[in-house]
């Protein structure tokens, strides 16, 4: 009887404490589909609001997709090789260049941005076009791929697997191709899940480095909270639910994957 | 089979010592030439520079400046591991976990361009001389220590080296698979024909395995020879100590007889020495009765083993004496005890080195 009513009392808490998250999340979400928000949800349901935010916005859209997919290419190729080095070459030196890709982590987004802003800012065609912004995301998101690849590095001996094929006759890129690799999937998978999330969801650093023509999916909502109706608003919130959960989700999942083996 | 036979190649090693970045002196310089279808094991304690040896041999390492290694007569000082043609089976195996056995054992033929077909021919044989048929398909982490030591080695020689490198190959495994592994590997690396570099830390294994064994100990060579060399002619007190069981006496030599608390021990040297170090394997010495006996002295303590007994005997020489006996002999600590030591037995050791 006594753990029973414990129980209840936990289990009251819990939804308490989760209603107090999610009530927000989803009267955002229900804003975004009513006719007007202020008379409710009687007012009737409508996609209209997506559907204004869709023509609004689909080039901020996907404009954001094209750079989460840039600093995800960015970070495979350069954050891969970096994360094998590092951890080959191991020492002092070693760590203190981890440290320094790991700094953005701990420097504000706006920070960054103005630093980025100060040295590159008066080269025009640059400071226009979004590869700017894509620089910002590198840097930002650099450390999520090298932690996470290094991470895996430190639990698979991958010194002396190099050292096998390379007794077996393959040169260095080969070794890095089907042994490497291969064996640092899992935390190539899990960074790369960060990587593009991360970006997507970019605001700070982002805001300070757009352009009116250089907009991405959180400045564009931005925006939208700034100028257009709460509905639309909402509508675009929705939208931004849409694009990110399932990447959370399969981030979730790779990291359970991760745990079991 | 004669499609896995390899042709050995011959290892020479020119003054090759190796200092590491932070100043250590791994190897002192040290030469050896190891002819071609031999098998050289390095022995020596852990920190004896013999896998250093090996991964200078093998490429993995650069010999400090003025050090040389040449196969078949041939400069590969410069040459990376790759190119060398080595097989190598690693303490820890290095088997890929991303790629099943077959796959692990043919990556080496499909680095060297082998058409598919002979490749999976070539596996298949590798699989069959291993003893590991219905293994292919497995992944790696689903093997045996046993299994798993059999895939490094199907894959090591599948490219057929001209020298096989082995780093403490049976170490990881457990004692009774460790001595069935040791008869298999003996069987096919003469089987093969194959050079063979094997370092192990593990005297035994060194014997059985080994056409010449080198000693080693702190960076240095301390003895070259064939197995029955190094145990019963040991260079020196490390050689003699480190293999098999020793026991060493340090007495005064007058007119070729050991001056002993216990009596005296006739040698085979005429010498005449203030201090002389000597040793004598247990085996070497018999229980006779003590009365008349030259040296004699009381046991300390009885250790039965099934095979033989070990009998401690005290005030026979400077230190405790150890003397194996047959398993049937009645002794008991406390006994007073004659021993017979053949003159030959006895092997003058030089003084500390």
């Amino acid at each position: 009887m006594r753990d029973r009513l414990i129980f209840a009392g936990q289990l009251l808490f819990t939804l308490i404490v989760a209603a107090f998250l999610v009530v927000p999340a989803a009267l955002s979400i229900v804003a975004g589909v009513t006719m007007s928000y202020f008379r409710g949800i009687s007012s009737g349901v409508t996609l209209q609001w997506v559907a204004q935010v869709w023509n609004l916005y689909a080039g901020t859209i996907a404009l954001s997709f094209l750079i989460a997919l840039a600093t995800l290419a960015v970070t495979l190729l350069v954050g891969v090789p970096a994360a094998y080095a590092l951890h080959r070459r191991g020492g002092r030196l070693s760590r203190i260049i981890e440290e320094v890709i790991t700094l953005p982590l701990a420097i504000p987004g706006l920070a960054i941005a103005l630093a980025l802003l100060l040295t590159y800012g008066s080269f025009g065609e640059f400071r226009r076009s979004w590869l700017f912004i894509l620089v910002g995301h590198v840097v930002f998101t650099m450390p999520f791929m090298v932690r996470s690849v290094m991470a895996v590095f430190a639990t698979v001996d991958v010194r002396t697997l190099d050292e096998g094929a390379a007794s077996l006759g393959a040169p260095a890129w080969r070794r890095f191709r089907d042994v490497i690799v291969p064996n640092a999937v899992p935390g190539i998978l899990a960074g790369s899940l960060m990587v593009v999330t991360l970006s997507l969801g970019e605001f700070n650093l982002t805001w300070m480095l757009h352009t009116p023509l250089t907009k991405t999916l959180p400045i564009g909502l931005a925006d939208s909270y700034a100028s257009m109706r709460l509905e639309v608003a909402s509508a675009y919130t929705l939208i931004f639910f849409i694009m990110i959960i399932p990447l959370l989700v399969a981030m979730q999942l790779f990291a359970e994957k991760g745990r079991a083996t | 089979m004669s499609d896995v036979t390899a042709h050995g190649a011959s290892v020479r090693i020119e003054h090759c010592g190796k200092t590491f970045s932070d100043g250590t002196r791994a190897l002192e310089p040290a030469t050896l030439d190891i002819a071609r279808g031999e098998t050289l094991v390095l022995l020596g304690p852990s920190g004896c520079g013999k896998t250093t040896m090996l991964r200078i041999i093998a490429g993995l390492e650069l010999p400090d400046e003025g050090g040389k290694v040449l196969f078949d007569g041939k400069d590969v000082t410069s040459m990376p591991i790759e190119r060398r043609n080595v097989g190598m089976v690693f303490q820890s195996y290095a088997l890929f976990p991303n790629m099943s056995v077959a796959e692990n054992i043919g990556y080496g033929l499909k680095i060297r361009g082998l058409p598919k077909n002979e490749r999976i021919a070539r596996v298949a044989e590798l699989i069959r001389l291993t003893n590991i048929t219905g293994l292919e398909s497995r992944r790696i982490d689903q093997l045996s220590g046993g299994q798993r030591q059999r895939v490094a080695l199907a894959r090591a020689v599948a490219i057929r080296p001209g020298i096989l490198l082995l780093d403490e190959p049976l170490t990881a495994l457990d004692a009774a698979l460790r001595d069935r592994l040791r008869g298999e590997l003996n069987r096919l690396l003469r089987a093969l024909g194959i050079t063979a570099i094997y370092v192990t830390h593990d005297q035994s294994e060194a014997m059985e395995l080994g056409d010449r064994i080198v000693v080693m100990g702190k960076g240095r060579i301390a003895q070259i020879g064939t197995p029955r060399e190094i145990y019963f002619t040991p260079r020196n007190r490390f050689v003699a100590e480190f293999i098999g069981a020793a026991n060493i006496i340090e007495a005064c030599l007058e007119n070729g007889q050991l001056v002993l608390p216990g009596g005296r021990q006739p040698i085979t040297s005429r010498i005449n020495l203030a201090a002389a170090v000597a040793m004598v394997r247990p085996e070497s010495i018999r229980l006779v009765e003590a009365a008349g006996a030259a040296l004699s002295g009381v046991v300390d303590s009885v250790t039965f083993n099934g095979e033989k007994q070990r009998v401690v005997v005290s005030g026979a020489s400077d230190k405790l004496l150890a003397v194996d006996a047959p398993n049937q002999v009645q002794i008991k600590p406390g006994d007073r005890v004659g021993l017979s030591i053949s003159p030959e037995a006895v092997r003058l050791l030089p003084p500390e080195d």
